[in-house]
Order: C-alpha cells, then sequence, then structure tokens
C-alpha cells in the first residue's frame, strides 16, 4: 500500500505503476458530469486553489447536512467515469490535476494527460459508498450547489485512507487497455464456437 | 400504507438480498489471493454489511427506482401512487435515496425523486386479498451499458434463433467491460417490441439467483452463457478475473414477424430487490418477488403436474 499525501509532489506521482494500491490522504474534489462541461466551458477559479497538484473524484454523493448546517457524507462511491472522456484531458491540463478517481478506466486521451501533465487514474471500488464515504472525514466546502444540485456540485473533501489502485499511469500503462484486448480475443472464440 | 411502502425503500437501498450475498461470497473465493479482484470482491462484502448495519445506501447511486405492485380489486391504483410518492419524498429527505431525478434538458434536479416518469411504477391487480410491492433500484451507470440489438446482426452473424441470442449477448458483456460495476446479474429479454423486450429483460431482474429457468432451452442457454461469460476474463470491476457475471436470466415474448429484438439489462453487482407483502397493518418485508416466485422449481414442479 503506497501512501499519498495531497496536495501531491508530481514525482510521487510519476513513479506509481498500474497494479499499485494507494491509499490517499488530504484534499479531493468530486466534479461528475456538469462540473466537468462547467470546467471546460468557462474554466472557474473559484476552484483552482483545490485542484492544483489535488486529486477529482468522479463521485454524485448522498449528502446530508446536520442541524449545526455542517455537510456528513452518507454515501459516496465513485461514478463511471468514461462519460469526462471528452472534457478530462483538458480538465487535467487547465488545473494540473495529479489524481483522477473514479470507476471503469478512462479512454487514450485521458491517458495521454495522464503521461504529460504527471498524473495517475485511481480506481476506486464501484458501488462501496458506505465504505469509501467513512474515510471522508469532514466536508469543507460545496460550490454550485444550487445551481447543479447534490450530486453535480462540487464537494470539497477531507479524506484519510481513501483506497483504490492505480489502472492507469504516467507511462502510458493501463490494465482497462490490457483487460480490453485480452476479452476481445476471448470474445472471437466464444462467438464462433457456435 | 405509506409507511409500508417508506421501509421497503430503506431496506431495499441499504440490503443486498442473500442470494446476492452468496454468490458475491463464491466470487470472492474464486479469485486468486491478493490479486486485485479478491481485494474488489473483499470490500462488496464489507461495504454490504455496514450499509446494512447502519441503514445508509449501498450504493450511493440509488437508481431508478423501479416499483411492481400488486393489489387486490377495489385498491385504487391513484392512491397507492400517492402513497408511493410519498416515501419517495420522505426516503430522499431521510438520505435514503440520493435526489435523482433531473429535468431531462435543463439537467435541474426536482429534488426529491419524483418527476416526469419517475419513479418507475407498474400496477398490477390480483385476486388476492393482499397487497404486495417488489421494488428494484437500477443504478445508472449499469443502465448506460444496457444495450438492445435487432436481430439478424451481420456483423456478429446471429441470426433469427437461440444461437444468435448467445452471441449478441456475448458481445453486449464484452462491451459493457467494467463499466457497469461487475460482477454483473444480465438480465436478457428476447421478443416484444422495443420497449416490452427491455420490459422483460429488466423483469429478468427480479429473480433469485439460485432459480432455474422452466423453459429447458432458455435455461440451458443461461447456463452455458454464465460459463462462458466468466471465460471472458473482465473480472469484477474490469479487473480482470474470474467472474464477469454472477448469473444470467433470459425471458421471451411474443413479437410479430417482422422484429427480433434481444434486450440486455445489465445489473450492477449492487442488485438492490426488496418485496413487502401488506395483510391489513401488518407487513413482510423480504426479497422474494412475485417474479421470482413465478421460477421457484417447486411452483415450475406443481404447474407440471
Amino acid at each position: 500500500m503506497k501512501r499519498i499525501e495531497l496536495p501531491a509532489a508530481e514525482d510521487q506521482i510519476r513513479a506509481l505503476r498500474v497494479g499499485d494500491e494507494v491509499a490517499l490522504f488530504g484534499r479531493v474534489v468530486t466534479a461528475r458530469d456538469a462540473a466537468h462541461k462547467l470546467m471546460v466551458e468557462k474554466r472557474p477559479d473559484f476552484i483552482r486553489p483545490f485542484l492544483q497538484d489535488g486529486a477529482i473524484y468522479h463521485c454524485g454523493p448522498v449528502m446530508k447536512q446536520e442541524k449545526d448546517g455542517r455537510w456528513r457524507a452518507v454515501a459516496a462511491g465513485p461514478t463511471t467515469s468514461i462519460r469526462e472522456e471528452p472534457y478530462q484531458a483538458q480538465v487535467m491540463q487547465e488545473y494540473r490535476v495529479r489524481l483522477v478517481i473514479g470507476k471503469g478506466g478512462m479512454g487514450p486521451r485521458t491517458l495521454e494527460a495522464c503521461q504529460k501533465v504527471g498524473a495517475v487514474y485511481l480506481h476506486a471500488v464501484g458501488g462501496a459508498a458506505v465504505l469509501l464515504a467513512d474515510c471522508i472525514r469532514e466536508v469543507e466546502q460545496v460550490f454550485m450547489l444550487d445551481e447543479l444540485g447534490v450530486p453535480e456540485a462540487f464537494w470539497v473533501c477531507r479524506v484519510e485512507d481513501f483506497r483504490g489502485v492505480v489502472t492507469m499511469d504516467a507511462a502510458g500503462g493501463s490494465l482497462h487497455q490490457t483487460v480490453l484486448e485480452a476479452s476481445r480475443k476471448k470474445r472471437e472464440e466464444l462467438i464462433s464456437a457456435g | 400504507m405509506k409507511k409500508h411502502f417508506l421501509e421497503l425503500i430503506r431496506r431495499t437501498s441499504s440490503q443486498i438480498p442473500p442470494d446476492v450475498l452468496s454468490a458475491l461470497e463464491a466470487a470472492r473465493d474464486a479469485e486468486a489471493a491478493g490479486s486485485p479482484a479478491r481485494s474488489v470482491l473483499e470490500d462488496v462484502l464489507k461495504n454490504c454489511a455496514l450499509a446494512a448495519e447502519s441503514s445508509r445506501p449501498v450504493c450511493q447511486d440509488t437508481g431508478t427506482a423501479i416499483w411492481m405492485v400488486y393489489h387486490p380489486p377495489g385498491v385504487s391504483p391513484r392512491a397507492l401512487e400517492r402513497d408511493i410518492l410519498w416515501a419517495t419524498r420522505e426516503a430522499t429527505r431521510r438520505s435514503y435515496l440520493r435526489p435523482n431525478a433531473v429535468d431531462a434538458i435543463t439537467g435541474k434536479n426536482s429534488g426529491d425523486n419524483t418527476g416526469l416518469g419517475l419513479p418507475v411504477l407498474h400496477f398490477h391487480e390480483w385476486g388476492k386479498k393482499s397487497l404486495h410491492a417488489d421494488l428494484l433500484l437500477k443504478g445508472g451507470g449499469s443502465e448506460n451499458v444496457s444495450a438492445q440489438y435487432s436481430l439478424p446482426d451481420s456483423a456478429l452473424k446471429a441470426g433469427r434463433d437461440l444461437e444468435g441470442v448467445r452471441r449478441v449477448v456475448i458481445d453486449g458483456i464484452f462491451k459493457a467491460q467494467g463499466q457497469g460495476c461487475g460482477p454483473g446479474i444480465i438480465g436478457v429479454g428476447v421478443g416484444g417490441d422495443r420497449a416490452t423486450s427491455m420490459l422483460e429483460a429488466k423483469e429478468q431482474l427480479f429473480r433469485l439467483l439460485t432459480d432455474r429457468n422452466p423453459d429447458p432451452a432458455l435455461d440451458g442457454l443461461e447456463r452455458r452463457l454464465v460459463n462462458e461469460l466468466n471465460r471472458l476474463g473482465v473480472g469484477p470491476m474490469g479487473f480482470g478475473g474470474a467472474t464477469t457475471v454472477l448469473g444470467v436470466k433470459i425471458g421471451k415474448r411474443h413479437r410479430l414477424p417482422a422484429s427480433f429484438f434481444v434486450s440486455l439489462a445489465y445489473m450492477c453487482w449492487a442488485c438492490r430487490r426488496g418485496s413487502v407483502s401488506i395483510v391489513g397493518e401488518r407487513a413482510r418485508f423480504d426479497h422474494m418477488s412475485q417474479i421470482a416466485a413465478r421460477y421457484r422449481p417447486d411452483a415450475e414442479r406443481k404447474r407440471a403436474s
């Protein structure tokens, strides 16, 4: 298990390889479909200080507001990342993001951005929403809650021992590409087996 | 009535049915010690236990709520709908559900899980005096990798027969890769029109993983496909591994001679289905849907004799 503190140092992230298990400590920002569209089209500055050398988490959490006004994460697993493929590379370069956390992996443009920027894609366990919500020790701030709604807002969170597996690295490695190619061969065999 | 519906939502969102848990445990044991696939399934099982203990959603995507309600003659579906809508709003307020309904064009969140066409409600009048409701919560990630094929499909050399069905299911699950939070449960609808074909596929998701299809041809294909799809090697979360699917369930409907649709409803491992039977003021909660009951081996034997 490799321990990563956020904001992260570029050389530490560049040294990570596909298959490495990672535990994150520090600040993570949730952003999904509407947030990515906004970041590409409007390039807002309010989120910049939270993303520099930081982590984007593809997640639309269930959040609960306590009586004192503070927010608490109830359920917060990853959402499917590939939907952000059209935006991700640009967002990573614009905001100097070091980690993209999600599920299902991403495509060639994001993989290229990982190499350029010095970033990795970290795969969290899809559906493990309670386990991961418990790693969110504090919800520090939220942006665009009224405009985007709970799942789509930017939630700035402090996490401890948030686990994931590197499935795309800054050296161009992608577990998703490897599994895709191997299963493509199997598909041909199975289909032609009649 | 409405309190029972609220309780059904709470249970369904936070508790994975026992047949699915057993299948996940078996899948964990089948993966090599120390592999990412095994560690995924260990986390999945830990998460299920934590969610059930703390009444929290197993997955933050509490999905599309699909209700199948069976009511006695004389009970008003409109009144039942009002109760379900109340329970849906209250469940959202209590964080059993994420606010998950947005305007199709503007993206504006309704905030309470109600909206045009949501939740999805199916009412059936039946001859019994009790009321029964089955609920399935189906996440968006798995819905996005669901698919529909129109046969024949020349690229796959899939004709209008069982072999054609087998081919498109293999293709669909290959294409889904790890995107739908596998290992998945695959509902397949053969026939119907475009809408009812997919409805049949989704209804298949109400079945128990342990049941058998009373139609011998479909039963044979279900068992063959479980074996073959697990040889694809996609594995839990697409990390590679021994278990790509936990089950395949196939149903058929009459079709027009002109059409032959095969629909694939991909359900993530977090297959959240729950049931309630209500007699008078008493409610009994379990995971036994009316659709599942049709597929029980004992029901099948009774019909045969």
